[in-house]
């Protein structure tokens, strides 16, 4: 499994939403459901962490051809 | 004879001096190096080679007109026989044909607006060849990692874009690849800034925008290349192009068509205000599958409880504890009547022990008489005068001294 840092949003959202899935055909031992629940409430915690705290990340190409950062807009 | 036929003076041409001498005399009047006509196209034909071949007419004159490939494939119309049209171009002579002719650079339709019809018939023409079909249409990702955009990197039109990412999915990363979005060189370079962000495996959507402007002005997205290039595109592309009543030629062979910029930024982004709340449902799903499978698991456990209660060694321990303590019961019970029944028969034996007893006898008033030496004094022999005698009654012993001996005998 990825680490909070390293896992984008989207991935997280559907990891989350795949998690809660697994969860509700109910055929895993306690102790999978256990794991898988620790893991959702982690995604979710993550996924609520980064809508908290983002801001846009904009980058544009050059006519040298180098991508270069621009600041995000007001 | 100074006369002789078919002697070539110095006043006899060749065909080809003559035909290069009126082509030079064309050739250098300017006038002819840039004329515009207008007329009517006749026998038109496209050449294999991709060269146009066709006759300009009005009602008394008739002019002979050729467009190379190169000249062609910039025409935005489709040109056919009877279509009324201004032909620019420059007048020089053919003179393997013996014929001057227009070698015509542009031609644009008269009459309708030349760009309506030429976006018309593309339109048309790409219609007819399924750009636009709904099947070939990208969905667009719901939650995009990042956005490509193809746009004019100092107008309105891309920051009207960014703030709209930034406040409804700030999220999301953006890649902008300049280009111009208007004027002869704008079409090559969306081109070439689409294909450059097509192949980018990072870059999930891809908004081609350009801000309001006349018809001419908003052009290069009703060019033939860049709405293949669009067509050609793996990754979805919306495009948001002038105002709400403008449609282009991108706008229909996108995947979404955006009335403007902002409303392509609208469609490429979902809005955190709409993703707290589905966070928030995906919470209370997971906690109610984890309560709802901790519930299961309680009564699986009950139940299991109940069938290890039913399966445990302990009952049949505590059975045969229950069958060990009756047969200590009945044991001690038949000790009991046994040790009953002894003693009624020993209190039998005891009586009869006790008749036959001389302890009995003694009661009746007998006694028993020893010697010192312990021997039983059973007749007159047996005692000496003298003798210390212990006579033995009921409930004791006294001594007795033998005064002396008697003569009679029983």
């Amino acid at each position: 499994m990825t680490e909070p840092e390293a896992l984008a949003f989207e991935a997280a959202l559907q990891e989350l939403n795949e998690t809660v899935d697994r969860l509700e055909t109910g055929d895993l031992s306690l102790e999978a459901s256990l794991a898988l629940y620790e893991r959702g409430q982690w995604l979710a915690r993550h996924c609520q962490a980064l809508l908290d705290q983002a801001t846009l990340r904009v980058e544009q190409l050059t006519e040298h051809g180098e991508i270069v950062a621009l600041p995000a807009p007001d | 004879m100074a006369f002789t036929l078919g002697h070539r003076g110095a006043d006899t041409w060749t065909v080809s001096e003559l035909t290069g001498y009126i082509r030079e005399l064309l050739d250098i009047d300017f006038r002819l190096r840039e004329v515009r006509v207008a007329g009517e196209i006749s026998n038109f034909t496209r050449a294999r080679s991709g060269h146009l071949y066709f006759t300009l007419k009005d009602s008394d004159a008739q002019l002979k007109c050729v467009m190379w490939r190169n000249a062609a494939q910039r025409l935005r119309f489709d040109p056919h026989d009877g279509d009324a049209v201004l032909a620019t171009g420059r007048v020089s002579v053919y003179e393997a044909g013996g014929v001057y002719q227009l070698y015509v650079e542009q031609m644009q339709p008269e009459g309708v607006g030349a760009l309506a019809l030429a976006f018309e018939e593309l339109k048309l023409r790409l219609d007819a060849e399924g750009l636009f079909d709904l099947e070939r249409k990208q969905p667009i990702p719901a939650v995009p990692r990042k956005i490509g955009i193809v746009t004019s990197p100092d107008a309105a039109a891309l920051r009207d874009i960014l703030q709209v990412l930034s406040r409804r999915y700030p999220l999301v990363a953006v890649l902008i690849a300049p280009t111009l979005v208007q004027g002869a060189e704008a079409p090559a370079q969306i081109v070439r800034a689409l294909r450059w962000l097509d192949g980018r495996d990072d870059v999930d959507t891809i908004i081609l925008a350009r801000g309001g402007g006349s018809m001419e002005d908003l052009w290069a997205f009703n060019d033939e290349a860049v709405a293949r290039a669009i067509f050609a595109a793996r990754h979805p592309i919306i495009a948001g192009v002038g105002h709400e009543t403008d449609f282009t030629i991108a706008d229909f062979v996108a995947d979404v068509r955006a009335p403007t910029p902002s409303a392509a930024a609208e469609l490429a982004v979902p809005d955190v205000a709409d993703l707290a709340p589905a966070l928030a449902g995906l919470r209370a799903a997971l906690e109610g599958r984890m309560a709802a499978r901790l519930e299961r698991a309680g009564r699986q456990q009950q139940t299991l409880a109940r069938a290890l209660v039913l399966l445990s060694p302990r009952s049949r321990l505590d059975s045969n504890w229950q069958r060990l303590d009756g047969l200590a019961v009945r044991l001690e019970r038949s000790l009991r009547q046994q040790l009953a029944g002894w003693s009624a028969r020993l209190a039998v034996l005891d009586g009869r022990l006790a008749a036959v007893s001389p302890l009995a006898t003694l009661q009746r008033g007998y006694a028993i008489v020893r010697r010192a030496d312990g021997q039983l004094v059973r007749q007159v022999d047996d005692a000496r005068p003298g003798d210390r005698l212990s006579i033995q009654v009921t409930d004791g012993a006294f001594a007795a001294d033998v005064a002396e001996e008697s003569e009679e005998h029983d």
